[in-house]
C-alpha cells in the first residue's frame, strides 16, 4: 500500500522451504518447479513480509534447486517485491544463492560451530554481498540450550563480528527454539529460557535482532493442530514483548491469543512459562501432564453458539435490520441480511437491493437522528460497523450478478481518498470521518496511514476520485500536507483537497496549504462536518457558492495576518534581556536517584485510576467535561454508553493483558547555557545540548518572554525526561479491522491513547515523590492531578512551550528509549507506537506552562546555529512557528 | 587527505558539479572509420566505439573533458561506459580493454591536475564503468525465465579487469554507473572489494542507478529505495541517479533518495527527453532551471549531465547553482533495511 514497508514484528514464511513443508518438497522434487512458483506466490499474497528459501534435502542438488528456483522468483514481481532469506546449513548453498539475490536479502544461518575463523570468513562474505545474517546460537561445543549459554554465545558473536565491522543492525540471532512439554524434565525450561535469552541478547547486543523457529516448540504434539497453533500464540505472545522481531512460521496457522479457549491457553502458558499449574501436586499432575490430557478434547472442536435471540428477533427482516443498525448490534447481521437477500432472490429482485432498500433506509434513519443530534458519534460508527459486515456479505453475490448485467445502477454519492499524510501515524480521527463519510453513502478509499504523496496522488487518479482528505496529528504533518498540496498543483489536478486532524486549522489551511493549490482546499473541522462539506462540494447547485465562500474567507484571513505578523515581535536579544527571572535559590535538591529507570511493566490497573477521561470523550466529539458529561441533558446518554463500553473493553484489556505500558525516564545534572540547557550525564564526555526556544512577542511591561531554560540554574541544577509507550493493541486492532469492528478499534486506540496519558500522569509523580523526591509528601487527588495542582512540570516536544518536534532525538538517545522501552521515532518524529507521551522534567516551583508562539527570524538563524543545523532544516522544524 | 575525504570536504561548502555527455560530443565531430581505428590494426570496424578514441584519437578526449573543465566542472569522469570485455566484444577489441582505460584514466588525470595546478580548486576523476549489456537479474528468452546469459562471478571478473585498469590509469573513484539492473552493481561491488583485498588500498565507489519508468524503478525492478538498501553496504562516496528521463520526470525520485541516503547525492539527467527524431533538445537553460529546483530543495550535492548534455548545459548548471547550498546530509536512524523489489524496514 505505502511503499514504505516498515515492519514491528515479522513472520518469515515457511512455505518454500523443503524442511517445513511437505508439499514443496515434493514438487521440487519432482523438478516440478511452475507451481513451487506459485507456492512462494501464494505465501507472499498471504501476507509472508520475508520468504525463507531452503532447499536442503539429502536427495537434492541444493546449489541447483536453490539457484534455479531463486532466478525463477526473480522474474515473478509478486514475488520478488519482498527480500528473501537465504536458508542452507551449507555454505556453497548460501552463497550460490547470494549471487543470484538482486535485494538485500537475509543468510540464514551462519555460526560458531567450526570455530571463529570460519565464522567470521563467511561473515566478510555476507558484508561483501551485502546481506543481513542470522547466527545460530552454536559454538565449537555445541548447540546453546540453558539461557546462560545461549546469551553467553550470541554475546560473543556479537563483539565478533561488531570488531569485524559487520552493521550490528544486520545482525540477526537465533537463540534455538527446542520442543517443550515432552515429557523430560530438562525440556521444561526450554520455552522459557529462550524468552528470557531473547530480552537479555537484546539488551546486551545493541541494533541486533532475534529470530526463531516456532515448529520445534510443540513437536511432541504432532496431528494436533489445535494445540499446536495455541502453543505457537502463546509462545509468540510472550516472546514478542521480550523483544523476538521475527519468526520462521506459517502465519496462516497462527491463532489470535485472545480467540484461544481459554482453558488451553492457561494449559499452554503454563508449560511455556513453566509454570505450577492451580491445583498441581494432587494426582502429581505437571504442566505436561495437563496439557497432554487437555489436548485430548481439542481434537477437532469447533465453537460454541452465540446467545439467545431477544425479543426484537421476531419482527420481520426489514424492522430487525433497521433495529440492529439504529441499536449498532452486530451478533445477527449476516443471517439477517441473508434472509432478506434471498426473500428478494424469490421474488425476482437483485441483491443491490438489500443495500438499497432495508439497509440504507436503516442508515437514513441513522443519518437523520446524527444529524439531528440524537445519537452521536460513538453509536454511528458502531451501526457502521452493522453496515459494513452486511455489505460485506452482499459483495459476493452483487460481483457475481455483475458479470450477467450491465453496470449496476447503484452509484455511490462519491468517492474520497483518505490517507494519513507520510511521517505521521495517527489514524483515529481519519477512521472516524471515514466511517461517518461511509455512512452517509460516499465511497472512501482508506490508504491508512504513512501513505507519501506519490501514492495519494496516484490512488486519486487511478481511482477517478472526487477529493481527497488528508489526515495528521503531529506539526511536521502540516508541511507534507503542503507538498501534497504543491505536488496536486504540480500534476495540475482540481479535485478538492480537503484537510483535517488535530493540528490542522482554518488559519493554517488558509495560510499555508490554500495558497499552493489552486483547486478547492477545505480545511474540516471535526468529523460532524465532513458530510456537510463532502456533500456541498459535489452538488452541482452548491458547489460554487460553497467553494468560492470559503476561497473568500481564506483570503480575508491571509489579509488579517498580512502586515502584523512580524512588526510584534521584539528582537531575540530583547527577549532574552525580558528572560524570566526564576528564585534560583529555591531549586529543587538533587534527586534521591538520579540517571535511568526502566519499567518494563508498568500494572495497567494502577494507570486506570490515572486517567484523564475528558479528552476521551472529546476524542469521540462528545464535548464537556468529565464525569458532569454522563449526566448532559443533551450526549448524556451517549457518553453513559460510550464509557460502559470503554470500562468494559479496559477491564478485557487489564484481565487479559493486552496492552504492556513500557515507560524509561532519566533524570541528569545539568546547566543552563543561554537558552540551551547542557546534559552532563555520568562517564560521557560530551555533554547533550537541549536548545530551547524563546517568546519573542512583545509583553506587557512585568511579563517576561519566557523559554524553559529560565527555569534551570546556570551554575549546576536537575533536569529530567521520560518517555512512556503502551504496546501491544496491533494484534488487536488487526483482529477488530478484520471483523470489520470499527467500533471496537477506535475504542482501543482511545483507550491506549489515555493509558500513554495516564502513565505519564503516574510516573511523573512517581518522580516528584521517590526518584526525584522534592514533593515526598505530595497527596493530590486525580482531579488535582489533571488540574496540574502539582510542583513542576513537564513539557513534550512539539507541545507549545517546546515546539520543535525534531527535540525528541536527543531525548529519546537519552534515555535510550529505542532499546529500553521500545518507542522509536518516523521520520518526522511521530512516536511509535502511536500510543505514547514524552517530555522533560523541569522541578523548579516557578516552572510553568507557556506558548513561544511565533519566533522571528534573528531567532530561526541562532537556533539553526545552536543546533548545528541547515537553515533550511531548522525552518522546516519550525514551521509553524515562523510568521 | 585521502580522495574520499577531499571529495566529502570540497561538497561540504557547495554543490559540485559533474561533466556531461560524451557520445553526443563525440559524435558532433563526425570522425571516420579510419580516425576511429587509428594504427591499432583490430579486425573489426571500431567506427561507433567512442571509448577506444582514448587510444587512437585522445585528443577528441582531450577536448572534450578540457570543454567541461572549462565549464567549471569538479568531477570529470572517463569516457570508458562500454570500455569492458563484454562490449568490446562488438568490436573485436576486448584485448584493448586494459589499455582503454589506463589511457583513459591518464587523459582524465592529468588534465584535472592541471586545472587544479591553475587555480588551486580540487578536481576529482571519475572512472566509470557502465552496465554492459548483460543483465543478471533478467532471462533474455521468454521461454525460460530461469536463464542467465551471464553468471554473477563472469561479471565480476569483467569489472575487476576494468576497475583495475582505471585504477592504475589514476582515477580517483570508481562510478558504477546507468544501473539498470541492482545485481549487475552488486557484482560491480564485489569486484571493487576484490581489488581492495588485492591492492590493499581503499578504491571509493561512486554509484548511480538509472530508471526505466516513470514510477521510479530501474530495470530489475527495483524501486530507488530498494536499490540504495541492496547496494549501501558499498559504502559509496556518492549515490545518485542518472540517465533516465529528463530532470523534470526525474524530479521525485531525486527528492525520495536525498531523503534516504546518508552520503553524498550525484544526479546527472539527461537533457530532457529525445525528440521525434531520437534527439536531446532541452536548451542549456531549461536543464540548469529544472535542476536548480532540487538544489534549492537542499536535495543534491553533485550535478552533472548525461546522454545530450553538453559544456554548455554544464555551464548553465554551475551558473544557476553556485550559489546554492549543498544538501545537509541526513542522519537515518539504525535500522534493519532489507529488499526484494520494494524496499522493507524492520522498526528498530
Amino acid at each position: 500500500m505505502t511503499q514504505n514497508n516498515t515492519a514491528r514484528f515479522i513472520n518469515i514464511g515457511e512455505r518454500t522451504n523443503v524442511t517445513g513443508s511437505a508439499r514443496f518438497k515434493k514438487l521440487i522434487m519432482a523438478d516440478d518447479y511452475a507451481a513451487a512458483v506459485e507456492v512462494a506466490r501464494q505465501q507472499v499474497e498471504n501476507g509472508a513480509q520475508v520468504i525463507d528459501v531452503n532447499m536442503d534435502e539429502g536427495l537434492l542438488d541444493a546449489e541447483y534447486a536453490m539457484t534455479t528456483f531463486l532466478k525463477l522468483i526473480a522474474a515473478e514481481p509478486d514475488i520478488a517485491r519482498v527480500p528473501v532469506m537465504v536458508d542452507s546449513s551449507k555454505w556453497d548453498v548460501i552463497e550460490a544463492g547470494l549471487k543470484c539475490v538482486s535485494g538485500k536479502p537475509i543468510v540464514n544461518s551462519i555460526s560458531m560451530k567450526e570455530g571463529e575463523e570460519a565464522f567470521l570468513d563467511q561473515a566478510r562474505k555476507c558484508m561483501a554481498y551485502g546481506a543481513a545474517v542470522v547466527v545460530m546460537a552454536f559454538d565449537e561445543t555445541g548447540q546453546a540450550d540453558t539461557k546462560a549459554r545461549k546469551i553467553e554465545i550470541c554475546k560473543r558473536a556479537y563483539d565478533l563480528l561488531v570488531a569485524e565491522g559487520f552493521p550490528p543492525e544486520d545482525i540477526i540471532f537465533d537463540p534455538n527454539v527446542f520442543a517443550v512439554a515432552t515429557g523430560i524434565e530438562e525440556h521444561d525450561r526450554y520455552g522459557l529460557d529462550f524468552i528470557e535469552a531473547v530480552r537479555e541478547i537484546k539488551a546486551q547486543c545493541p541494533h541486533a535482532k532475534t529470530s526463531g523457529g516456532l515448529s520445534n516448540l510443540s513437536f511432541s504434539f504432532r496431528g494436533n493442530e489445535t494445540v499446536r497453533r495455541a502453543m505457537h500464540s502463546v509462545f509468540l505472545y510472550h516472546a514478542i514483548p521480550s523483544g523476538l522481531d521475527m519468526a520462521i512460521v506459517n502465519a496462516g496457522q497462527l491463532d489470535v491469543y485472545d480467540a484461544i479457549d481459554p482453558k488451553l491457553r492457561d494449559a499452554c502458558e503454563d508449560v511455556i512459562l513453566m509454570r505450577t499449574p492451580a491445583g498441581a501436586g494432587e494426582g502429581g499432575d505437571t504442566a505436561t501432564e495437563r496439557l497432554i490430557a487437555l489436548a485430548e478434547s481439542f481434537k477437532g472442536k469447533s465453537k460454541e453458539d452465540d446467545k439467545q435471540a431477544a425479543e426484537w428477533r421476531g419482527w420481520d427482516v426489514t424492522r430487525r435490520l433497521e433495529h440492529a443498525l439504529v441499536k449498532g448490534i452486530d451478533a445477527h447481521v449476516v443471517e439477517d441480511t441473508e434472509e432478506a437477500r434471498a426473500a428478494l432472490n424469490e421474488a425476482g429482485g437483485r441483491p443491490i437491493e438489500v443495500i438499497e432498500g432495508p439497509l440504507m433506509d436503516g442508515m437514513n434513519v441513522v443519518g437523520d437522528l446524527f444529524g439531528s443530534g440524537k445519537m452521536f458519534l460513538p453509536q454511528v460508527v458502531k451501526s457502521a460497523r452493522v453496515m459494513k459486515k452486511a455489505v460485506a456479505h452482499l459483495i459476493p453475490y452483487i460481483e457475481a450478478e455483475k458479470n450477467l448485467l450491465p453496470e449496476a445502477e447503484r452509484k455511490a454519492k462519491g468517492k474520497v481518498i483518505m490517507a494519513t499524510v507520510k511521517g505521521d501515524v495517527h489514524d483515529i480521527g481519519k477512521n472516524i470521518v471515514g466511517v461517518v463519510l461511509q455512512c452517509n453513502g460516499y465511497d472512501v478509499i482508506d490508504m491508512g496511514v504513512m501513505v507519501p504523496w506519490q501514492d495519494i496522488l496516484k490512488s486519486a487518479n487511478d481511482n477517478n476520485a472526487d477529493m481527497i482528505g488528508l489526515s495528521g496529528l503531529i506539526t511536521p504533518s502540516l508541511d507534507e500536507m503542503v507538498t501534497v498540496a504543491e505536488e496536486m498543483q504540480r500534476a495540475e489536478m482540481t479535485m478538492p483537497l480537503l484537510i483535517g486532524g488535530a493540528t490542522t486549522s482554518k488559519v493554517h489551511t488558509a495560510l499555508k496549504i490554500d495558497p499552493n493549490y489552486e483547486g478547492p482546499v477545505i480545511h474540516v473541522l471535526d468529523a460532524s462536518r465532513a458530510v456537510g462539506v463532502a456533500s456541498r462540494l459535489l452538488s452541482d447547485t452548491q458547489r460554487d457558492e460553497f467553494v468560492g465562500g470559503v476561497a473568500q474567507e481564506y483570503v480575508q484571513v491571509r489579509d488579517a495576518r498580512a502586515g502584523k505578523a512580524e512588526k510584534q515581535l521584539m528582537t531575540i536579544e530583547e527577549a532574552r534581556a525580558n528572560y524570566y527571572d526564576a528564585y534560583l535559590s529555591d531549586k529543587p535538591a538533587p534527586p534521591l536517584q538520579p540517571g535511568v529507570h526502566v519499567y518494563d511493566d508498568w500494572s495497567l490497573e494502577d494507570l486506570s485510576e490515572y486517567i484523564d477521561w475528558t479528552p476521551f470523550f472529546r476524542a469521540w466529539e462528545l464535548h464537556g467535561n468529565y464525569p458532569a458529561i454522563l449526566d448532559d441533558d443533551v450526549v448524556g446518554e451517549s457518553a453513559r454508553s460510550l464509557k460502559a463500553d470503554a470500562d468494559a473493553m479496559l477491564e478485557q484489556i487489564i484481565e487479559e493483558k493486552w496492552l504492556t505500558a513500557r515507560g524509561v525516564c532519566g533524570l541528569w545534572p545539568c546547566a543552563r547555557d543561554g537558552d540551551d540547557v547542557t546534559i552532563h550525564r555520568v562517564n560521557r564526555e560530551e555533554h547533550v545540548r537541549l536548545p530551547f526556544l524563546r517568546q519573542q512577542i512583545k509583553k506587557s511591561r512585568d511579563r517576561a518572554n519566557m523559554c524553559l531554560a529560565d527555569f534551570i540554574d546556570p551554575d549546576g541544577d536537575w533536569i529530567g525526561g521520560f518517555a512512556v509507550g503502551i504496546h501491544g493493541i496491533d494484534e488487536h486492532s488487526a483482529r477488530f479491522q478484520a471483523d470489520k469492528d470499527d467500533y471496537s478499534d477506535i475504542l482501543l486506540k482511545a483507550l491506549a491513547d489515555r493509558f500513554a496519558e495516564a502513565f505519564a500522569e503516574r510516573l511523573h509523580k512517581h518522580v516528584r515523590t521517590d526518584l526525584w523526591g522534592y514533593a515526598p509528601g505530595e497527596q493530590l487527588t486525580n482531579k488535582a492531578l489533571i488540574k496540574e495542582e502539582y510542583r513542576g512540570i513537564r513539557p513534550a516536544p512539539g507541545y507549545p512551550a517546546c515546539p520543535d518536534h525534531s527535540l525528541k532525538p536527543a531525548l529519546f538517545e537519552l534515555l535510550d528509549a529505542e532499546t529500553n522501552v521500545g518507542l522509536s521515532l518516523t521520520e518526522s518524529f511521530a512516536m511509535w507506537p502511536t500510543a505514547a507521551v514524552s517530555g522533560f522534567y523541569f522541578g523548579h516551583p516557578e516552572s510553568q506552562y507557556f506558548g513561544v508562539a511565533k519566533v522571528g527570524r534573528d531567532q530561526l538563524e541562532d537556533y539553526a546555529q545552536r543546533r548545528d543545523v541547515d537553515i533550511k532544516l531548522a525552518e522546516r522544524w519550525l514551521r509553524p512557528n515562523l510568521s | 587527505m585521502s580522495a574520499r575525504e577531499a571529495l566529502v570536504a570540497a561538497a561540504k561548502d557547495r554543490i559540485l558539479i559533474f561533466d556531461g555527455a560524451f557520445g553526443t560530443q563525440i559524435q558532433d565531430r563526425k570522425l571516420s572509420e579510419e580516425e576511429f581505428a587509428g594504427t591499432l590494426g583490430l579486425n573489426a570496424d571500431q567506427k561507433g566505439n567512442n571509448d577506444i578514441l582514448a587510444l587512437t584519437r585522445p585528443d577528441v578526449i582531450a577536448d572534450i573533458t578540457r570543454a567541461y573543465l572549462d565549464a567549471g566542472s569538479d568531477v570529470i569522469s572517463t569516457n570508458t561506459f562500454s570500455a569492458n570485455r563484454i562490449s568490446q566484444a562488438d568490436y573485436a577489441a576486448e584485448d584493448q580493454v586494459a589499455a582503454i582505460n589506463i589511457a583513459s584514466g591518464k587523459i582524465a588525470r592529468a588534465l584535472a591536475d592541471e586545472y587544479e595546478g591553475k587555480d588551486g580548486r580540487p578536481r576529482f576523476v571519475a572512472g566509470a564503468i557502465g552496465p554492459t549489456n548483460k543483465t543478471l537479474s533478467l532471462s533474455p528468452d521468454v521461454e525460460d525465465p530461469g536463464f542467465r546469459e551471464i553468471s554473477f562471478d563472469d561479471l565480476v571478473a569483467v569489472y575487476k579487469e576494468q576497475a583495475a585498469a582505471l585504477v592504475e590509469g589514476g582515477v580517483d573513484f570508481i562510478l558504477i554507473e546507468t544501473v539498470f539492473d541492482t545485481l549487475n552493481a552488486k557484482a560491480g561491488v564485489m569486484a571493487i572489494k576484490q581489488l581492495e583485498t588485492e591492492l590493499d588500498r581503499d578504491v571509493p565507489i561512486m554509484m548511480s542507478m538509472t530508471l526505466t519508468d516513470l514510477s521510479g524503478r530501474n530495470l530489475s525492478g527495483h524501486t530507488v529505495e530498494a536499490f540504495w538498501y541492496a547496494v549501501r553496504h558499498a559504502n559509496p562516496v556518492t549515490i545518485g541517479l542518472n540517465c533516465s528521463f529528463g530532470a523534470d520526470q526525474l524530479r521525485p525520485h531525486v527528492q525520495v533518495l536525498s531523503r534516504i541516503a546518508d552520503t553524498l547525492l550525484m544526479a546527472y539527467p539527461n537533457a530532457g527527453l529525445p525528440n521525434e527524431l531520437g534527439e536531446y533538445d532541452e536548451l542549456p537553460d531549461t536543464t540548469a532551471g529544472l535542476v536548480k529546483e532540487w538544489a534549492e530543495k537542499g536535495q543534491v550535492n553533485i550535478l552533472g549531465g548525461c546522454c545530450g548534455s553538453s559544456p554548455a548545459h554544464i555551464k548553465a548548471i554551475a551558473n544557476a547553482v553556485s550559489d546554492t547550498a549543498p544538501r545537509a546530509i541526513p542522519e537515518p536512524e539504525t535500522a534493519m533495511r532489507l529488499s526484494g523489489l520494494e524496499a522493507f524496514v524492520v522498526a528498530a
